[in-house]
């Protein structure tokens, strides 16, 4: 299946798209799907680890299985305030 | 008017604190976030503030729930701006009442606290010779990971 993922600030200057395609086995889960992320884009390799994934716009935890109509987003460290 | 706002012009915080006020809360307290003119040694010239729209908006709300849920409150009221932002601007505010004053001094705290840690905003800061994207919440050095 074939997942869209959202990037914001850093991430997306590093991957110099706001969206990524991403192709993930059936039942991929959210740290399968970051691996995944980080082989493709070698750019974020740096700011994946400190980095969460939103499902649904949610923080989601690593072991949640994503589906390919989720709207999943890349969060990087937040600095909002 | 909505008391959870993302936008991109000038807050009206006396609207805010209106919003709040109810006949029962003898005390308001409220948070105002600025911009500084300096970080880590650098002359800040201005920022920009990017959001992932509805999720942050989802926070927010979330975060404001919190705060009722863990503290004996009346209401609340956070706005946070988007966009650029010049020096001495609001970035972000929250107002809060209770009956008692502590119950809104402990919720404001509360709530600008998670508001750094949680909701997705990021900015970035242009300074003299360079810009860079804020990593991390609070007003000291992070290392990743933290």
């Amino acid at each position: 299946m074939k997942v869209k993922v959202q990037l914001f600030a850093a991430a997306k200057e590093l991957a110099r798209t706001d969206r990524i395609d991403v192709e993930l086995p059936e039942g991929a889960t959210v740290s399968v799907l970051s691996e995944t992320i980080g082989r493709q884009c070698p750019e974020l390799h740096e700011l994946l680890p400190v980095s969460r994934i939103a499902v649904n716009q949610e923080f989601a935890l690593s072991d949640l299985q994503v589906h390919d109509a989720d709207e999943i987003a890349l969060i990087p460290p937040v600095s909002g305030g | 008017m909505s008391k959870i706002q993302l936008i991109s012009d000038t807050i009206d915080e006396a609207a805010l604190v209106e919003a709040v006020r109810t006949p029962v809360a003898g005390a308001i307290a409220t948070f105002a976030g600025a911009v500084r003119d300096n970080n880590k040694g650098r002359a800040v010239l201005y920022l920009e503030y990017e959001a992932y729209d509805p999720m942050a908006h989802k926070v927010l709300e979330r975060i404001a729930k919190e705060a009722r849920e863990r503290f004996e409150i009346e209401d609340i009221a956070i706005a946070h701006r988007t966009g650029r932002m010049e020096i001495s601007e609001d970035s972000v505010f929250i107002a809060v009442s209770s009956v008692h004053r502590p119950a809104a001094f402990d919720a404001c705290r509360y709530a600008i606290d998670e508001i750094k840690r949680e909701v997705p905003i990021w900015k970035k800061e242009y300074f003299e010779g360079g810009e860079v994207w804020i990593e991390g919440p609070g007003d000291c050095e992070h290392s990743h990971g933290e």
